[in-house]
């Protein structure tokens, strides 16, 4: 599928707080259709905030979230996952004490049947079909990490966002996740991906944004002179 | 032979009730994520429910039954979700547990204001008129084939709905991760509330099935749910099938005590306490671990200073002497409980408020410290009251050795077994002997208690112990306070934040939480033994664990970590009741109930009100001229109480008037526009709402 020029998930100068303090001051970011947005930053600078957002999980105190040109500003995280938006939290999105099979159960909430979901999903990651009865807490990292992955893959979302998908695994398997991502992304999904160590995401990023105490301070297409600029950004004294 | 078979029928049926109250116990626990201490009391409510319709209005069978079943019992749960859990569900255990405990006591003043306990109210078996069945030699009673069957199909309907459906995966989901389950597009709240009718309509089936076996009366049916905890917890609160099992052991241990134990004065009591023995002995054995994935807000344990502290003191030295000095000799004795009651709220303040340990048994604990005053001080002799204290210590330590493997829920379990034991059993006992020496409880009625011997000057009249407890009072919530600031407060605080933290640090778990346990059954102790003072005869009832509950849900809205919570107990506990009681008979259990709501209430304060009234009334303390205008007021008020005959509740009321007029002015001087620097905020004047918007704009300008 091709890139497409208009944007699917568009947010406008959301600007959001945590008790009464404001995190980010009016973030302007969009996604397209079948494109990979990679969302950098240091430590603290917003970047899971601005997934919280456009998930529904933190309703921005101000400014528009557009998905498919629609102001869907402020509607709740359930709504907001079957009208296609997809949020694979930081650290494992896998329900610990339920099985494999019951995780994948809780995927059909968006629309597609049982018998889809796990079929797609023990055929693109055989190793979960090895382990349907088991309790998900007691997989491996990277295992769990494919089955919170699967949910983008099976449940067919039209926007997917992720957020430190790499945290704690071992490299070869970042990689493997992402040549995933990049995979879902062919298939005409707008992926937004918050990653803290850039060099994995940057591979397969077609754009870009760098995310500094609560204010996108550059952003565009990621070319080497970002990788050597990064560096002054995340240590806080960008020229 | 025939008579093991009865015995054995009577066993499996009472543990198909068990098996069904004990699987919406692990219901609740595992989809909504609580442990519903108020279960058996909901089942006690639709079995009265069910009374008042069937009998008592003379509704058909199955109109009450569903009526009961579908319509009573699905809005219960869904209004206890609401109301109770739905505030608490971002705090933690211990604020959830509390709710449950508040619902219990509620449960129960509403059932006894509705349905005068003094009725009785007999309710038939199910289908009584048909001749019973035979299975070979055993005789089965169609009330007990129809409990039978009806928990057989509860089980496997359960099991289906939770491993095979997905409502059932959907209310496991949003225990294990409740934003996860949002993200996914499933709805937790949905889920949530599946979850309390389905539990609900459990109890109130176990409950219209184990009435007419038992008396319907509101106590006692709430505390058959012991031995459904029994067989939840041989579940581990999680898994059904052995909560089955765990209720079959239950029910048959009871039933085969009823036939074999051989009858003298010391084992009847064996068989009522045979449930709660097994829970302890359950608690210990089975390895329990928390549910998993739930945050938790501790919250801050208040430090108090010395000037504070020895406010307090003097404020309840002030209600003394005020007490005595304006109400009459009759008014003295029901009013002056009050210090004795606030002695027993401070013994959470080190163990709950401190130690972060739950404990539902401290009255239970009080009850012993009074009996071996009774007993030992019977003459007044003072050393009589550290022996008190130490016995009630020394039983604490012995509660503390389990507490080392429970903590949470478990150790609250653990705690309720315990004190039932004591109700039901030890509590019961005639005097017996061990290695010679003769020990005496209750004397199954009640023991007299002596004022103590103050060196040469007996304390009898109510005046004298009601100063004497006051002092009391006082001294301990200096102590708790001296306590506080020191070391073992501090490594107390610190074991309550984080056990593990704690004992990496060389931190020594087991001897922290002996002596915790220990001062406070010691408090506790001392505690009752005044209580026995001033009430001059006490009986195993006034100890009891649900006369204990409302006590603790009181505490718990004070503030467990202040100081303050026992003067604050006090008059919570007893300065309504007697209020409320020239209003005639039908406000007799408003109390009970008032105590509810306010646990209830607890979900909008966690840190408690005497956090909120502190903040309310600093002000007013920091300024001299009000202050002085204040005291001024109040000493004129005592006068014309004292002086002016039926003068006490009209000078009580412009008291209380004057000092929220002052209390205002203090607020509105204190909080005079001042030019404080931005750095000083919420240091030298208050925090106010909109700082944090002022501080973030002019930072964003800046930078």
């Amino acid at each position: 599928m091709t890139v497409n020029d208009s944007p699917l998930l568009e947010l406008r100068g959301v600007r959001a707080a945590y008790h009464g303090i404001t995190v980010l001051h009016g973030v302007d970011l969009t996604v397209a259709a079948g494109q990979v947005v990679a969302l950098l930053g240091p430590n603290g600078a917003g970047k899971t905030t601005v997934l919280k957002a456009a998930a529904g999980l933190h309703p921005p105190s101000a400014g528009q979230l557009l998905m498919g040109g629609r102001d869907v500003t402020g509607i709740r995280p359930g709504r907001l996952a079957r009208a296609g938006v997809c949020l694979i939290p930081e650290g494992r999105g896998v329900f610990p004490n339920l099985s494999v099979r019951d995780n994948l159960l809780m995927m059909t909430f968006c629309g597609r049947g049982r018998e889809e979901i796990e079929e797609t999903a023990y055929d693109r990651f055989p190793v979960l079909a090895a382990r349907r009865t088991q309790q998900a807490g007691t997989l491996s990292g990277g295992e769990q990490q494919m089955l919170a992955l699967a949910r983008g893959l099976v449940t067919d979302p039209a926007v997917l966002l992720l957020d430190e998908l790499s945290m704690g695994l071992a490299p070869l398997v970042v990689a493997e996740l992402y040549e995933l991502v990049a995979e879902i992304a062919r298939q005409g999904v707008a992926v937004l991906v918050v990653e803290q160590f850039a060099a994995a995401v940057l591979k397969i990023a077609d754009h870009a944004a760098v995310l500094v105490r609560g204010r996108i301070q550059w952003q565009g297409h990621p070319d080497s002179s970002l990788q050597a600029e990064l560096s002054s950004y995340y240590l806080g004294s960008p020229t | 032979m025939d008579q093991f078979l009865a015995f054995t029928v009577v066993g499996l049926s009472t543990a198909a009730i068990y098996a069904v109250i004990g699987s919406g116990l692990v219901l609740t626990h595992t989809t909504a994520g609580v442990f519903n201490f108020a279960h058996g009391a909901a089942g006690m409510l639709a079995a009265f429910a069910y009374w008042q319709l069937a009998v008592g209005w003379g509704w058909p069978v199955p109109a009450a039954l569903a009526v009961v079943l579908l319509v009573l019992a699905p809005a219960f749960g869904l209004l206890a979700e609401r109301v109770l859990m739905r505030p608490v569900q971002a705090l933690g255990e211990a604020e959830r547990l509390v709710m449950t405990v508040a619902l219990l006591t509620g449960c129960i003043a509403l059932a006894r204001w509705v349905w005068d306990p003094n009725t009785p109210r007999p309710l038939a078996a199910f289908l009584a008129g048909e001749p019973a069945l035979r299975l070979g030699p055993a005789v089965v009673t169609w009330h007990q084939a129809i409990t039978m069957a009806t928990a057989l199909a509860i089980a496997g309907g359960l099991w289906f709905l939770l491993h095979r459906t997905r409502a059932g995966t959907e209310m496991r989901a949003s225990v294990d991760d409740r934003a996860l389950a949002g993200l996914t597009g499933a709805d937790p709240l949905r889920a949530g509330r599946l979850a309390w009718v389905l539990g609900i309509q459990l109890a109130a089936v176990g409950g219209i099935l184990i009435a007419p076996t038992v008396a319907l009366d509101a106590q006692q049916l709430s505390l058959l749910i012991v031995s459904a905890y029994t067989a939840a917890v041989f579940g581990r609160l999680r898994s059904l099938p052995l909560t089955f099992l765990g209720a079959v052991v239950v029910g048959l241990l009871e039933a085969y005590l009823a036939g074999y134990l051989p009858q003298n004065d010391y084992l009847p009591g064996l068989r009522l306490a045979a449930p709660a023995l097994l829970l302890l002995l359950a608690l210990l054995a089975f390895p329990h671990r928390r549910l998993p994935g739930r945050d938790r807000t501790l919250v801050r344990v208040p430090l108090p200073g010395r000037r504070g502290g020895l406010v307090l003191a003097g404020c309840v030295l002030a209600v003394a002497l005020v007490l005595v000095s304006v109400l009459t000799e009759d008014e003295v004795i029901s009013y002056g409980t009050l210090f004795p009651i606030g002695v027993i709220a401070l013994s959470y303040v080190p163990l709950a408020g401190y130690a972060g340990q739950i404990s539902l048994c401290q009255l239970s604990i009080a009850g012993i410290g009074a009996v071996v005053w009774g007993h030992l001080g019977a003459h007044g002799a003072l050393w009589a009251l550290p022996v008190a204290v130490l016995v009630a210590a020394a039983v604490g330590a012995l509660v503390a050795l389990p507490a080392l493997r429970l903590s949470g829920i478990y150790l609250a379990l653990g705690t309720v077994a315990f004190a039932t034991v004591l109700d039901r059993w030890i509590f019961t006992l005639p005097a017996f002997h061990v290695l010679g020496v003769r020990i005496s409880l209750f004397d199954q009625g009640s023991v007299s208690v002596a004022g103590p011997d103050l060196f040469g000057l007996r304390l009898t009249s109510p005046t004298d112990l009601v100063l004497f407890s006051a002092f009391c009072l006082a001294v301990t919530s200096l102590g708790l306070a001296a306590l506080r600031r020191g070391r073992f407060g501090r490594r107390l605080v610190a074991l309550r934040d984080s056990e593990a933290a704690y004992a990496t640090l060389g931190g020594r778990l087991l001897a922290a939480k002996v002596a915790v346990f220990a001062l406070s059954a010691g408090i506790a102790g001392l505690g009752g033994a005044l209580y026995g003072m001033q009430l001059q005869t006490v009986t195993a009832d006034q100890f009891s664990l649900v006369a204990g509950l409302p006590v603790f849900l009181i505490a718990v809205v004070g503030g467990l970590g202040s100081v303050g919570t026992g003067l604050f107990t006090g008059l919570a506990y007893v300065v309504p009741v007697q209020l409320l009681d020239g209003l005639g008979g039908w406000a007799q259990n408003l109390p009970a109930l008032l105590v509810a709501l306010a646990g209830l209430g607890f979900a909008h304060s966690p840190a408690g009100v005497i956090a909120r009234l502190r903040a309310q009334w600093t002000p007013l303390g920091r300024d001299r001229q009000l202050l002085t205008a204040l005291l001024g007021v109040l000493a004129l008020c005592w006068a014309v109480a004292v002086l002016v005959p039926a003068g006490g509740r009209p000078a009580l009321a412009a008291a209380l008037v004057v000092a929220m007029v002052l209390r205002n002015r203090a607020a509105a001087r204190a909080a005079a526009p001042a030019d404080v620097p931005p750095e000083w905020w919420g240091v030298r004047r208050p925090w106010r709402p909109e700082d944090g918007e002022v501080l973030s704009r002019a930072t964003a300008a800046a930078s």
